[in-house]
C-alpha cells in the first residue's frame, strides 16, 4: 500500500478550525452536536474526516460553509478561520461572497444535488455570473474550459443537457466542475462517491486528487469508508459523537491507531480476502435457478422505447448451508434476480426451484404455502418493519398464514429474539424504539420464524455502520450453522462478499460474467470486468483489522 | 437506543413513527378553534332545550325590531327571533358536513383501496374520478334540487359526490406508495393474502390524511350547504339554517345587515374552527415537515 | 413530446363522455316525476305533457340518449321550458361579463397569490407565514356572498369608492367596467388566492428542503435568486394544478357573486333559472362549465412540459 507522504510543514493553513461547538437551537441542555473541534488544513492537504453516522462529519462541513439549517443548529462557540477571517461573524452577503470563490461543496447524492429544471451549463455558469462580470462569451468559454477539466465527453452536448439526462458519475463531475470553476482555496467534499459505483467511485477520486494537485486546493473529504480514507488522505481526524478522538497522518493512523475507538473502526473493515473455505456441501441443492430472464416490456400505444433486459440467462444453485453472493454494480440485474426468486415480480422465462419445488411459474395462490421455504431481509431497516405494529405481530405474521397457533407462534418468536440477540421484552415495543441494526435483527428473526430453506439477503448490511455490520455478518453466519439454512446474498460490496460467501457470481449488465469459489473469484478473477471491480476497490491492498498491508500467500 | 417501553398508545397506531417533528407545539389557534367548535356544537345538540323563543313563530307586530331585552339579535322580516334562528340553524349545517365528511370518506376509502392495489381496475376507476370531479358541485346542488325539489338529501348527494374523487385521488396515492415499502413485500414472503395485505398493512397508513381530508370537507360541505341555501337551492326554507335566514336576509341587506352578519358570523367561526383543527392535524403528520426540521 | 400531448388529449375522450352519461342519467333516473317537480304543484296535464316532450322524456331510453347525443354533437344544449328559445343561445347573450370577470379574477389571484405563498415558504415560522396562513384559513371559512356583503358594506356605502352594483362592458367603457368589476374580483378571488397562496408556500417548503437549493447557496447565489430561479421554477406544477382544479371552485364563486353584484352574467342566469324550474338551462350549463374546466385542466397539463424538462415522455 502506497500512501500519501507529502509534507505539509510549510505549506500555509488555509483552514483553522478551534473549538467549534455547535448546539440544538433553542436547547442548552442537549449534548451538544459538535463538541469542541478543532482542526487544520494546510495549502495543498487532503484531510479525511471519518465517523459513523451521527458522528457530526456532516455538520462540522455545513458550519465551515454557513450552511446549518436555520433555526434547527447553531454554532454557538469557537471560531473557523479562512484568510485571517472568522466565518462564524460574516454576514450573510459577506459568507455569500466566500462561497465558491474560497470555499466550494459537493454532496453526497449527485442524483439530487442539481436543479432538475435548468440545464447543466447555466448552472455551472451560474457560479460566474454570481461572482464575476465578464461577458457571455468569455463565461461561455470558462465553463466549457472547466467542463473539458473535470474530462466530461461532448462538452457542448452536456453544456446543453438537463440532469437527468446524465449518468451519476457525470453528474458529480458537473458538481466539481461547478465547485472549482472560481478556483478556491479550500474543496469540502461530503461523501462524493458514496453514491456511485465503485469503478465510477474511483474516477471521481481520481479527478479531484488530479485537480488538486493542478490548483493547490486544501480538500476536507468525509466519508465512513476507510478504504478511501487509505487512498487519498493525508490527514486524518476520527469523529465520534461531535468530537475529534484522534488525528494523525494516515499511516501512522492505519498502523498505529492510539484510540480504542479508532482500533474497532479499523477493526470492523471486513478484508477483502475471502473466508477460509469450508467443507464441500453435502447434500442437494435447496435453491436453483436455471435459464432465468426478466424482461421489462415496453408497451403502450404511444409509448415506443426498447424492452430491457434486466437479467438474462442467469444460472446457480446453493446446497444446504452454503452462502452464494452475486455481486454487481447498481443496474446490474442482481436485486432483479433476488426479486424474480421470490416472486415479488414474474420472471419472463427461466425455472426457480425452491426445496423441490417449481415456483417460477406457479400462481399466488398456489406459492402461498409454498412461502415459507424461502425467505428475505432487505436493506433499508427503518423501511422493512410496518412502523404501526408490534414487533412481536410482525415476528408471528408469516407462522400465523402458514396455519400455527398464535400462541405457540408468539413463545417461538421470544425464543427468536433471544436467537438474534435482542431482550425478549422487545415482543411489545414498536420498531421506531430500536437502532438500525436492532431492526435489522429484528428482520432476520421474521425470516428465520418461517423456518425457511433459503434465505435471501437483499443488500441487508450496505444501510449499517461498519461496527454494526460486522455484528450482522456475524449473525447470519452464527445463523447458519445452527439452522443449515442457504443464504443468496446480494451485495454491491466485495468485502462484505469475501467475508461471508462460499461461491461469488458476479453480474454486469444483467448476465453472469463469472461464476466461482469465492477464493477464486477474489483472488484469480479471469473476467475483465471481475478485475476492474476488485482494482477498483480503495484500499485494497491494505489489512485494516491487523493494522498491515495484506500478507500475500 | 431502546427508549423506554411504552404502552401502544392510540395515537402511536395511528401515526405509525410519524412521532410529532421537533419543536412542535400545540399553539392557542388550535385549543380557541376546539373551544368554539364544542360551544357550537352543544349550542346546536341542545337547540330545542335552550332558544328563548320558538325560531318559527311569526310574529307581525315585531318585524325586523332592533336588540332588545326580549330578543337580544333583533327579529327578521317574519317578526322571528334571529337569536332563537340562529342556534338553531346550525343543526342542519353541522349534521350535513358532519355526514358529508363520513359517507365520502368511507366510499372514497373503499374505492381508493381498490383502485391503488388493482392495476385492471384503476385506469376504468381514474377516468370515472376525473369525469366527476369536472362537475362543479354547486351546479350540480341545483340540478338536484330542480330535479328532486329542495331537500336536504339532494344537498347532500350534491356535496358528496364531488368530495369522492379527491378522497379516492388521496387513497390511491398513500396505497400506491405504500405498496412499495419493503415491510409490505415482507408481508408478501410471509405468505400474507392480498385482502389482509391491504387491511392491515396498507389501510391504516390512510387513517390519519383522511381524518385531516375529513375535517377539510366537513367545513367545505357546511360552507357549500350555506351558498345553496343563500341561491335558493338549498334545504326547504321553511327549515332555519344559517344559509337561510342569510338568503332571506339580503333583500334587507342596506336596511338591517345584522341579519346577515350574525348568521354569517356563526358560519365563519364553525368553518374556521374545523379548518384551524385540520391544519393542526395535518402539522403533525405532515412527513414534508418533519423532513425540513428532522 | 408529442406522443405525451397526442395522449393528453385522447385522454379527455373518455372522461367527456363519462360526464355527458352522467349529466344524462341525471334527469333519467330521478326517482319520481322530474317533470312534475318542475312543472310544480299548480300544472295542468298538458303542461306537464309538454315540459315531457320538451325534456325528450317520452321515448326508451337508449333512443333518448341517441338523439341527446346527436344533439350535443351539433351543439345543442337544449330549448328553454321558459322563454323556449335554445339554451346555447341564452348562454352566448349572457357568457361575456362572465368570462371578464373570471379572467380578471384569475390573473389578480395569480399575480397576489403566488408571491404571498413564497414569501411564507422563505419566511416559514414567522410572522409573515403566520400572516399568509391566517388569511388563506379565513378565505376558506368565509362564504363568498359574506365576503361580497362586507365589501359592499365597507366600500360602497360607507366609501362610498365604487358603485353598489351594476356592470358595464369593457368595450363600453373601460373605466367604469372596472369601477364595477373590481370589487365582485375580489370578492372572487378571496377563495382562490387562499387555495393557490396554501399550495405555493406547501410546495415551496417542500423544494426548498431539497439538496439543490443547499447546492445553489453553497454556490454564494443571492435568496432572491434561490426563490425563484431554483425554487419556484420546480414548485411551479402542483401550483399549475391547483390552479385548475381550483377552477371548479371559481364556478361556484361565479354563481353567487354574480348575484350578490347583480351582474347579467352565466351565473345569474343559471340563478333565474333555478327560480324558473328550467332544467335545460342548467343542464346546459354543467355541461358548459365541465367541459371548460376539462379543457382548462388539459392546457395546463400540456403546460407542464414548459416547466419541467423531465415530462417528455
Amino acid at each position: 500500500m502506497k500512501f500519501k507522504t507529502r509534507n505539509f510543514d510549510d505549506a500555509p493553513n488555509v483552514l483553522e478550525i478551534e473549538e467549534l461547538t455547535v448546539r440544538l437551537a433553542g436547547n442548552e441542555t442537549a449534548a451538544p452536536v459538535l463538541d469542541h473541534v478543532s482542526l487544520k488544513i494546510r495549502q495543498g492537504e487532503t484531510v479525511c474526516l471519518v465517523g459513523e453516522s451521527g458522528s457530526g462529519k456532516s455538520v462540522t462541513s455545513l458550519s465551515v460553509m454557513g450552511l446549518l439549517p436555520k433555526g434547527a443548529l447553531v454554532a454557538t462557540g469557537g471560531r473557523i478561520g479562512l484568510e485571517g477571517k472568522n466565518l462564524l461573524d460574516l454576514g450573510p452577503q459577506a459568507m455569500r461572497d466566500m462561497r465558491a470563490q474560497k470555499i466550494s461543496m459537493i454532496f453526497q447524492e449527485p442524483m439530487t444535488a442539481l436543479n432538475p429544471v435548468i440545464r447543466v451549463g447555466d448552472q455551472i455558469e451560474e457560479v460566474l455570473n454570481t461572482h464575476t462580470r465578464l461577458s457571455a462569451k468569455e463565461k461561455k468559454a470558462r465553463v466549457l474550459d472547466i467542463m473539458n477539466q473535470v474530462h466530461l465527453p461532448d462538452v457542448e452536448r452536456i453544456y446543453r443537457s438537463y440532469p437527468h439526462q446524465l449518468s451519476g458519475g457525470q453528474r458529480q463531475r458537473i458538481m466539481i466542475a461547478m465547485a472549482l470553476i472560481l478556483e478556491p482555496q479550500l474543496l469540502i467534499a461530503d461523501e462524493p462517491t458514496t453514491a456511485l459505483d465503485v469503478t465510477t467511485q474511483q474516477q471521481i477520486l481520481t479527478l479531484i486528487a488530479e485537480l488538486q494537485e493542478k490548483h493547490g486546493t486544501a480538500v476536507l473529504f468525509i466519508t465512513h469508508d476507510m478504504g478511501v480514507v487509505a487512498e487519498i488522505a493525508d490527514t486524518v481526524h476520527v469523529m465520534k459523537l461531535g468530537k475529534i478522538v484522534e488525528q494523525a497522518p494516515v499511516e501512522q493512523l492505519l498502523r498505529h491507531p492510539q484510540e480504542e475507538y479508532t482500533r474497532e473502526l479499523l477493526q470492523a473493515v471486513p478484508s477483502l480476502t475471502p473466508r477460509a473455505a469450508r467443507d464441500a456441501p453435502g447434500g442437494e441443492a435447496v435453491l436453483s435457478v436455471s435459464g432465468l430472464q426478466k424482461v421489462y416490456g415496453a408497451h403502450g400505444v404511444f409509448k415506443r422505447s426498447e424492452p430491457t433486459k434486466a437479467a438474462t440467462d442467469v444460472n446457480f444453485a446453493i446446497p444446504r448451508g452454503r452462502t452464494l453472493g452475486i455481486v454487481g454494480e447498481s443496474g446490474s440485474g442482481k436485486s432483479t434476480v433476488a426479486r424474480c426468486i421470490m416472486r415479488l415480480i414474474d420472471p419472463t422465462e427461466g425455472e426457480i426451484r425452491v426445496a423441490d419445488h417449481e415456483i417460477a411459474t406457479l400462481s399466488r395462490r398456489a406459492l402461498q404455502p409454498l412461502r415459507r421455504h424461502i425467505q428475505i431481509v432487505f436493506q433499508d431497516p427503518f423501511r422493512s418493519l410496518n412502523p404501526r405494529w408490534t414487533i412481536g405481530r410482525s415476528l408471528v405474521e408469516g407462522p400465523l398464514n402458514m396455519g400455527t397457533e398464535r400462541k405457540a407462534a408468539l413463545s417461538r418468536a421470544r425464543e427468536l429474539l433471544k436467537l438474534v440477540g435482542l431482550p425478549d421484552d422487545a415482543i411489545d415495543r414498536y420498531p421506531h424504539q430500536f437502532s438500525g441494526g436492532q431492526r435489522q435483527r429484528v428482520a432476520i428473526a421474521r425470516a428465520i420464524a418461517m423456518e425457511p430453506d433459503v434465505l435471501v439477503a437483499d443488500e441487508a448490511v450496505s444501510a449499517l455502520d461498519v461496527s454494526v455490520q460486522a455484528q450482522v455478518l456475524d449473525l447470519l453466519d452464527e445463523l447458519q450453522q445452527k439452522l443449515g439454512i442457504a443464504i443468496l446474498f446480494i451485495t454491491h460490496d466485495l468485502r462484505v462478499a469475501a467475508q461471508i460467501c462460499d461461491e461469488v457470481v458476479v453480474m454486469q449488465h444483467g448476465r453472469v460474467v463469472e461464476h466461482d469459489s469465492a477464493a477464486n473469484v477474489l483472488s484469480a478473477p479471469r473476467h475483465a470486468y471481475t478485475r476492474a471491480l476488485i482494482e477498483a476497490a480503495p484500499g485494497r491492498q491494505w489489512d485494516f483489522a491487523n493494522f498491515r498491508e495484506l500478507q500475500t500467500v | 437506543m431502546v427508549a423506554s417501553p411504552q404502552p401502544a398508545s392510540r395515537m402511536q397506531w395511528l401515526f405509525g413513527a410519524m412521532a410529532l417533528p421537533r419543536g412542535w407545539r400545540l399553539g392557542a389557534g388550535p385549543v380557541i378553534a376546539a373551544i368554539v367548535l364544542f360551544i357550537i356544537v352543544m349550542l346546536a345538540l341542545l337547540a330545542p332545550l335552550i332558544v328563548p323563543h320558538d325560531p318559527m313563530a311569526i310574529d307581525a307586530l315585531q318585524r325586523l325590531k332592533g336588540p332588545s331585552e326580549t330578543y337580544p339579535l333583533g327579529t327578521d322580516a317574519y317578526g322571528r327571533d334571529v337569536l332563537s334562528r340562529v342556534i338553531t340553524g346550525g343543526r342542519v349545517s353541522l349534521f350535513i358536513g358532519i355526514s358529508a365528511a363520513v359517507v365520502s370518506v368511507l366510499i372514497g376509502l373503499l374505492i381508493g383501496l381498490v383502485s391503488g392495489f388493482f392495476r385492471t381496475a384503476d385506469a376504468i376507476i381514474m377516468r370515472i374520478m376525473d369525469s366527476l370531479m369536472a362537475i362543479p358541485s354547486i351546479l350540480l346542488a341545483i340540478a338536484l334540487v330542480a330535479l328532486n325539489g329542495p331537500s336536504i338529501w339532494s344537498v347532500m348527494g350534491a356535496i358528496t359526490i364531488p368530495e369522492i374523487p379527491r378522497v379516492v385521488r388521496l387513497v390511491r396515492s398513500v396505497v400506491l406508495s405504500a405498496r412499495e415499502e419493503p415491510y409490505v413485500e415482507a408481508a408478501i414472503a410471509l405468505g400474507s393474502s392480498m385482502p389482509k395485505i391491504l387491511w392491515q398493512h396498507l389501510m391504516p397508513n390512510t387513517l390519519a390524511p383522511l381524518i385531516v381530508q375529513g375535517t377539510y370537507i366537513c367545513a367545505s360541505a357546511i360552507l357549500t350547504e350555506a351558498i345553496l341555501s343563500f341561491l335558493g337551492a338549498g334545504v326547504s326554507t321553511e327549515i332555519p339554517t344559517w344559509g337561510n335566514i342569510m338568503a332571506e336576509g339580503r333583500v334587507y341587506f342596506q336596511l338591517k345587515p345584522s341579519l346577515i352578519f350574525w348568521p354569517g358570523l356563526m358560519l365563519s367561526l364553525c368553518i374556521l374552527s374545523i379548518n384551524l383543527l385540520g391544519d393542526t392535524a395535518r402539522d403533525m403528520l405532515d412527513p414534508r415537515l418533519k423532513k425540513r426540521e428532522g | 413530446m408529442l406522443g405525451y400531448i397526442l395522449r393528453r388529449v385522447l385522454a379527455v375522450i373518455p372522461v367527456m363522455v363519462i360526464v355527458a352519461i352522467f349529466v344524462f342519467l341525471l334527469l333519467r333516473l330521478t326517482p319520481g316525476d322530474p317533470a312534475a317537480i318542475i312543472a310544480g304543484d299548480m300544472a295542468t296535464p298538458e303542461q306537464l305533457e309538454r315540459i315531457r316532450t320538451s325534456l325528450g322524456l317520452s321515448d326508451p331510453l337508449h333512443e333518448q340518449f341517441i338523439t341527446w347525443v346527436g344533439l350535443l354533437m351539433q351543439g345543442e344544449l337544449g330549448t328553454s321550458l321558459i322563454s323556449s328559445t335554445p339554451v346555447t343561445q341564452m348562454i352566448g347573450q349572457r357568457i361575456w361579463p362572465t368570462v371578464n370577470i373570471a379572467v380578471l379574477t384569475i390573473l389578480l389571484s395569480v399575480l397576489i397569490a403566488v408571491p404571498m405563498g413564497v414569501l411564507a415558504a422563505w419566511r416559514h415560522r414567522t410572522w409573515v407565514d403566520y400572516a399568509v396562513m391566517t388569511f388563506s384559513v379565513l378565505g376558506f371559512s368565509i362564504p363568498v356572498f359574506v365576503i361580497g356583503y362586507i365589501f359592499i358594506k365597507i366600500f360602497s356605502i360607507e366609501l362610498r369608492w365604487f358603485p353598489v352594483q351594476g356592470y358595464v362592458a369593457p368595450t363600453e367603457d373601460f373605466g367604469k367596467f372596472l369601477s364595477r368589476a373590481i370589487l365582485p374580483c375580489l370578492t372572487l378571488a378571496t377563495i382562490y388566492v387562499a387555495l393557490i397562496a396554501r399550495m405555493t408556500r406547501a410546495s415551496m417548503l417542500e423544494v426548498l428542503g431539497e439538496d439543490y437549493i443547499r447546492t445553489a447557496r453553497a454556490k454564494g447565489v443571492k435568496e432572491t435568486v434561490v426563490l425563484f430561479r431554483h425554487a419556484l421554477s420546480n414548485a411551479a406544477v402542483p401550483i399549475m394544478t391547483i390552479i385548475g382544479t381550483g377552477f371548479a371552485l371559481l364556478i361556484g364563486g361565479v354563481v353567487v357573486t354574480e348575484s350578490v353584484f347583480n351582474i347579467p352574467g352565466i351565473g345569474r342566469l343559471t340563478v333565474d333559472a333555478i327560480l324558473a324550474r328550467d332544467y335545460p338551462v342548467i343542464q346546459g350549463m354543467i355541461l358548459l362549465t365541465s367541459g371548460l374546466y376539462v379543457l382548462i385542466n388539459l392546457l395546463i397539463d400540456l403546460s407542464y412540459t414548459f416547466f419541467d424538462p423531465r415530462i417528455r415522455y
